[in-house]
């Protein structure tokens, strides 16, 4: 950070006229320095856990108990141990990747599915009671997704689902959906009427204004709120370890809460796995930000 | 909006819309009947399932004789009512400061981000472990510069629930800094011009631009920010796990102790208890959002 805050002045310097004066410059750069109060505050807390866990994971046992903050020596070693899966609490780890993976992957695909023909039907085909379901939809939406966890599992147990990943992934779309039906309506409403009208009068069928019109005009939105509900689901800890159990059937998160109940756990494994499991989001929400950061504020600002 | 409902324009372009009328609802039935069959499956049924299991009068005394259930409570309140006012305060300041067109700025706005993008699990125990009383870098370097060996700060109720607190903080003010922002940059900039024209401080500023313009969307930002703060299991599970001795428990753990004591009654009872707070909001918020 401070490299980039101190390139900031030099760079005013540079563009500003030679002759310019000290006083001048001081100047330019005194709301800077107003900004750099708090900015660098911001900086700090935001990225303290987080530097934390990068320290710690890079660090051997020794070190990283030492209450070092800076890596003094820096190893590969506990990936290693990870990658291999070279210690009892992580005898899984490729298995339980893989269900993160699976059901992750799974969540934002029956989403989509769901959420856009929903919005679809909704917002272009008008259906009777559209509006309705609308509110259904949101209303769950509104109901904390604590308070819903243990009547979750209770069903699950009903329907003879726990302990399969599709407890998780219904779980999980239920979640998911409101909000997707909601973002999508809202981007859907915003299309221009004509080009249903145009489509129509070329005699298309509903399903091919769906296919030929609607999808590719809300592509930007269907990649935000996929992504979202792929995040949402790899992200998820308790209704995991709610309805999912056993070494091989539990997704990464769940086996990470699990080395909090014993006393000798090694937290440095721990925060190495923990760091390759922030990995993928990080980069996913960096690569596609263009896209969430639009497609999911869109709808709240409107309010 | 659009001021043409598709069937009503469908029937003013063709004179024989009737039969093309009935197979566009019956694909709209057809398209919106996954959601019906996952929201009947998924949430109508364990709802009517919670408040049939919470039906007891039985459980509501003993939650009411059950100190830890008081004692969580309490501590949702004063996570609510802390932690949603400061966040959203800060949220609002801090979207100010984003708009500032600065290079350094928009690369922080970009790390700013990464709270909300990971996972709750990693860098909550990160935080967990730095509070660690022997081991944790906060009391090494206590111990470093004063001699002295630093309080075990996750074992006082009140220091806990405070961390708890400030996870909750740390995890979700990215993403109501960033819809803060977004409201900000939709007020028009003409606005402020005028206002510098006219000579306003920057607070004057604030007070009859930017506030006026912010009020609504604040509020609902609260409100919503409530109902997730409530479902927030998280911050205090992962963080103190309810401890020590269940002092820091919020309704959102509660439920799970319960339930992991084969209580299930008392469970959803504890949630139904909080139904009077909750469903006010739901209301309101429906009507700010179904438009």
């Amino acid at each position: 950070m401070s490299t980039t805050a101190a390139a900031t002045p030099t760079r005013t310097l540079a563009a500003g006229r030679p002759s310019r004066s000290r006083k001048q410059w001081l100047r330019e750069i005194g709301p800077d320095a107003k900004l750099l109060l708090i900015g660098i505050p911001v900086a700090i807390w935001t990225l303290l856990p987080i530097y934390h866990l990068f320290l710690f994971a890079i660090s051997p046992k020794q070190d990283a108990f030492s209450g070092q903050l800076f890596p003094t020596n820096p190893t590969l070693n506990n990936f290693r141990i990870v990658f291999g899966e070279k210690h009892y609490f992580l005898s899984h780890f490729w298995q339980q990747l893989t269900n993160s993976v699976v059901i992750a992957l799974a969540t934002g695909v029956i989403t989509l599915v769901i959420a856009t023909a929903a919005a679809f039907a909704i917002s272009r085909l008008r259906v009777r009671g559209g509006r309705t379901v609308m509110n259904l939809a949101l209303f769950t939406y509104f109901i904390p997704a604590a308070f819903l966890a243990v009547p979750m599992y209770k069903t699950m147990g009903a329907y003879g689902l726990l302990n399969s990943r599709w407890a998780l992934i219904m779980a999980m779309v239920t979640i998911a959906s409101p909000y997707a039906i909601w973002v999508l309506k809202q981007a859907s409403d915003k299309l221009p009427l004509e080009l249903d009208e145009a489509a129509i009068m070329d005699g298309a069928s509903p399903l091919q204004l769906f296919r030929l019109v609607y999808i590719p005009l809300m592509l930007p939105s269907l990649v935000a709120i996929g992504i979202y509900a792929v995040l949402l689901a790899w992200n998820e800890y308790l209704f995991a370890f709610l309805l999912l159990s056993g070494d091989t059937q539990v997704t990464l998160p769940v086996a990470l809460g699990n080395f909090l109940a014993a006393d000798d756990s090694p937290w440095e494994l721990l925060m190495a796995t923990g760091l390759i499991y922030a990995l993928p989001p990080a980069a996913i929400y960096y690569v596609f930000k263009r896209y969430m950061v639009g497609g999911l504020t869109a709808g709240a600002v409107k309010s | 909006m659009s001021s043409l409902a598709l069937s009503g324009s469908a029937d003013t372009l063709a004179p024989r819309p009737r039969p093309r009328l009935t197979a566009w609802q019956v694909w709209g039935l057809l398209l919106i009947a996954p959601y019906l069959l996952v929201f009947l499956l998924f949430v109508v049924y364990p709802v009517g399932y919670g408040f049939w299991l919470a039906r007891h009068p039985a459980s509501y005394a003993q939650l009411l004789e059950d100190p830890i259930f008081k004692g969580a409570v309490v501590n949702t309140l004063i996570f609510l009512l802390v932690g949603i006012n400061v966040k959203m305060l800060l949220a609002l300041l801090l979207s100010g400061f984003f708009t500032h067109q600065r290079r350094w700025i928009r690369w922080l706005s970009v790390l700013f981000i990464l709270p909300w993008a990971v996972p709750s699990i990693p860098t909550i125990l990160s935080v967990r472990f730095m509070l660690n009383p022997e081991w944790g870098v906060v009391n090494q370097l206590v111990f470093r510069l004063t001699g002295d060996d630093g309080p075990n700060w996750l074992n006082d109720p009140g220091l806990a629930l405070g961390f708890a607190i400030a996870v909750h903080i740390w995890k979700s003010l990215p993403f109501w800094t960033l819809i803060l922002l977004a409201g900000r940059l939709s007020i028009s900039n003409d606005l402020y011009e005028a206002a510098s024209v006219d000579g306003a401080s920057p607070l004057q500023k604030f007070m009859y631009v930017t506030w006026p313009s912010m009020r609504t969307l604040y509020v609902t930002c609260t409100l919503l920010s409530m109902i997730w703060t409530l479902g927030d299991f998280n911050s205090v599970y992962l963080l103190t796990g309810g401890g020590p001795a269940d002092l820091t428990h919020v309704l959102a753990t509660l439920g799970i102790r319960y339930l992991r004591l084969d209580q299930v009654d008392l469970s959803m009872a504890a949630v139904v208890c909080a139904m009077p707070l909750v469903l006010p909001l739901v209301w309101f918020l429906m009507g700010r959002l179904s438009k």
